[in-house]
């Protein structure tokens, strides 16, 4: 489904502000797996979604998607099999336009666009179904802007538009960092239930240890731009919190540091 | 007095800028692209309408090939801020001043007469007068006591519908599919990439379409007035936004179909504001960018100072209220 082979990034290369976030990256996905990823701050877990999603192009490595490269593929072509949730509420959807308009723009992701109308009846319905899905009662809000929803609205609704068209991968980099305590629970039980519906191959990046924990089939670790731990099956079913912390110190021999790594 | 006259022409020719300040509000509203573009494409519009109609070209289709010449000048602009990576007002503005030289060589001098040609105004009077529409419309004027009657009605009446029929064929175009990810473009460009929309050619076809506009009016207001000028684009962006400004002030933007209006409207008032403001004894036609600035300035500061007044007035009665309780508690 996808591979990563031996991808190396440096960001400002030859200058004081070098910053190494992937070496020598492998990675490989089956259909339907779906891992979490965990890793202290710079650790390249962003960078590796980037590389990925095509927002960057790595200086050296390969990227395939259903055994087809598209290391070179631009961002906008590739995401016709890529589905993303960005950390930050305001990215994932056009707030000055509607919810329908933007569950229309998402509907036409793995198609070709027309000069047909973007909403219609049959699609309304349809919108409307997915939308009840979410139990936020924005399935009565169709006509609302999406810039008067809250952050969390907007992030559930950013996941739906993400997965609805079933796309290849999904690709979710701290989607719900940005939110209060209640709204992150809301969508991690959204994103357990739509990965899990529709088997999709998924990839998500969480400071949250337990979240990482909880969900999932596949755990990695990433430090220093590079995969250091990767676990899945049973042996992640029975991971804990000390487990991680044990293991991360075995293998750097050092403490985990992590400001943002929520350990509870 | 401000005669009927006056503002009668004042409408006329505002419905036909209706369509570049429309151009404008594409550009500028919807993909949030400042393109200075407009200046140098509304003249491209007037020159290519101007050479083809004194060769001969019948004056429907000159006024088409304006329309094609800027959507081929906006979509350099767009080539080069999304291919060339160049900043999106430098682009328009580096546009702008090579269109200069550009008209210059289409028109082969600085100025074209248009008064002894077949223009597409004269067409449609010719043909209008046939119909009697005008003996009615001015009888009706009669009738509530005017004296003096516009010299044809052809030219507002048909205009109005043309107009409108761009303002239409806009907003269902911003609905369909390309339409919504056009919109998406200027609103979140990272979001659209996501869901798998080609930004850098929508920008392309967009400011493309916007200037088609502005060159189609441009194409218009020469054969309206009869000439072309190579200067007469001077400041035509600031005529736009002013435009787009004063509608969105005065009748708002809840809608696409509610904003592409109230450019319409804006741009008319926009003209009736001017010829009123030039019949003031101690100004002429050379304060009319003045005019101009004043009134986007106005445009843009008063809501605001509205909005902190009711804000104020608000809290001081909020104050006063919390006055009078504690007053009433000693
Ligand atoms: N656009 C960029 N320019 C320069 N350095 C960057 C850029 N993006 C990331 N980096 C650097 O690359 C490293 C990895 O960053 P990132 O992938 O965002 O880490 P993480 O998401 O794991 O916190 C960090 O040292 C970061 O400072
Ligand atoms: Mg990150």
């Amino acid at each position: 489904m996808l591979q990563l082979k031996d991808i190396s990034m440096t960001f400002n290369e030859g200058t004081p502000d070098e910053k190494i976030a992937l070496q020598h990256t492998n990675l490989e996905l089956e259909r339907g797996e779906f891992v979490t990823i965990i890793g202290s701050n710079g650790a390249g877990k962003s960078t590796l979604m980037n590389v990925i999603s095509g927002n960057l192009i790595p200086d050296v490595g390969d990227v395939f998607i259903n055994e087809k490269q598209v290391v070179h593929l631009p961002e906008y072509q590739r995401s016709a099999y890529i589905g993303r949730v960005f950390q930050d509420p305001m990215a994932g959807t056009a707030p000055s336009m509607t919810i329908e308009e933007n569950l229309a723009l998402a509907y036409s992701r793995n198609k070709k666009r027309t000069l047909r109308l973007g909403v219609n009846k049959k699609r309304k319905t349809l919108f409307k179904e997915y939308l009840e899905t979410l139990h936020l009662g924005l399935e009565d809000r169709l006509n609302a802007k999406v810039g008067f929803l809250s952050g969390g609205e907007r992030q559930a609704l950013s996941l739906l538009m993400a997965t609805f068209t079933n796309p290849n991968i999904l690709l979710l980099d701290e989607h719900t960092a940005a939110l209060d305590p209640s709204r992150a629970a809301l969508i991690t039980k959204l994103t357990k239930e739509v990965v899990g519906k529709s088997k999709l191959t998924t990839l998500m990046v969480t400071h949250n240890m337990q979240q990482a924990l909880d969900l999932g089939t596949r755990l990695i670790m990433m430090d220093k731009g590079q995969i250091i731990f990767d676990v899945s099956g049973e042996e992640k079913q029975k991971l804990t919190i000390e487990d991680l912390l044990t293991e991360f110190q075995r293998i750097r021999g050092q403490k985990f540091e992590s400001d943002r790594a929520v350990l509870g | 007095m401000f005669s009927f006259i006056a503002i009668f022409g004042a409408v006329e020719s505002g419905v036909i800028y209706a369509i570049m300040a429309l151009g404008v509000y594409l550009s500028f509203r919807v993909l949030d692209f400042p393109d200075l573009t407009v200046d140098g494409s509304f003249v491209t519009g007037a020159a290519v309408a101007g050479i083809s109609i004194m060769h001969g070209v019948s004056p429907v289709l000159a006024t088409l090939l304006a329309a094609v010449a800027g959507f081929i000048a906006g979509c350099v602009t767009g080539v080069l801020h999304t291919k060339g990576k160049i900043n999106a007002l430098l682009s328009g503005i580096l546009m702008m001043i090579a269109l200069y030289s550009i008209n210059l060589r289409i028109m082969g001098r600085p100025t074209l007469s248009l008064l002894n040609e077949t223009t597409i105004f004269k067409q449609l009077r010719d043909f209008w007068s046939g119909t009697g529409l005008d003996t009615f419309f001015n009888g009706m004027l009669a009738a509530i006591g005017m004296e003096r009657f516009p010299a044809t009605w052809a030219i507002v009446l048909v205009m109005m519908v043309v107009t409108l029929a761009i303002k239409f064929i806009t907003d269902y175009y911003l609905k369909t599919e390309i339409g919504l990810a056009l919109r998406a473009t200027g609103d979140n460009q990272r979001m659209i990439r996501s869901f798998s929309a080609n930004t850098d050619n929508l920008i392309i076809v967009g400011i493309g379409y916007s200037n088609a506009l502005v060159a189609f009016s441009g194409a218009l207001i020469a054969q309206h007035g009869g000439f072309a000028d190579v200067g007469m684009g001077i400041g035509m962006i600031i005529i736009g936004l002013a435009s787009v400004i004063i509608g969105e002030a005065l009748f708002g933007t809840k809608t696409i179909a509610r904003a592409t209006i109230a450019v319409i409207g804006g741009a008319v008032i926009y003209r009736i504001v001017v010829t009123i403001a030039l019949r003031v004894d101690f100004l002429d036609t050379g304060d009319m960018k003045l005019i101009t600035a004043v009134l986007v300035i106005a445009a843009l500061v008063a809501p605001k100072m509205m909005q902190t007044h009711r804000e104020k007035k608000r809290r001081q009665r909020k104050r006063a209220e919390l006055e009078r309780i504690k007053v009433g508690e000693v």
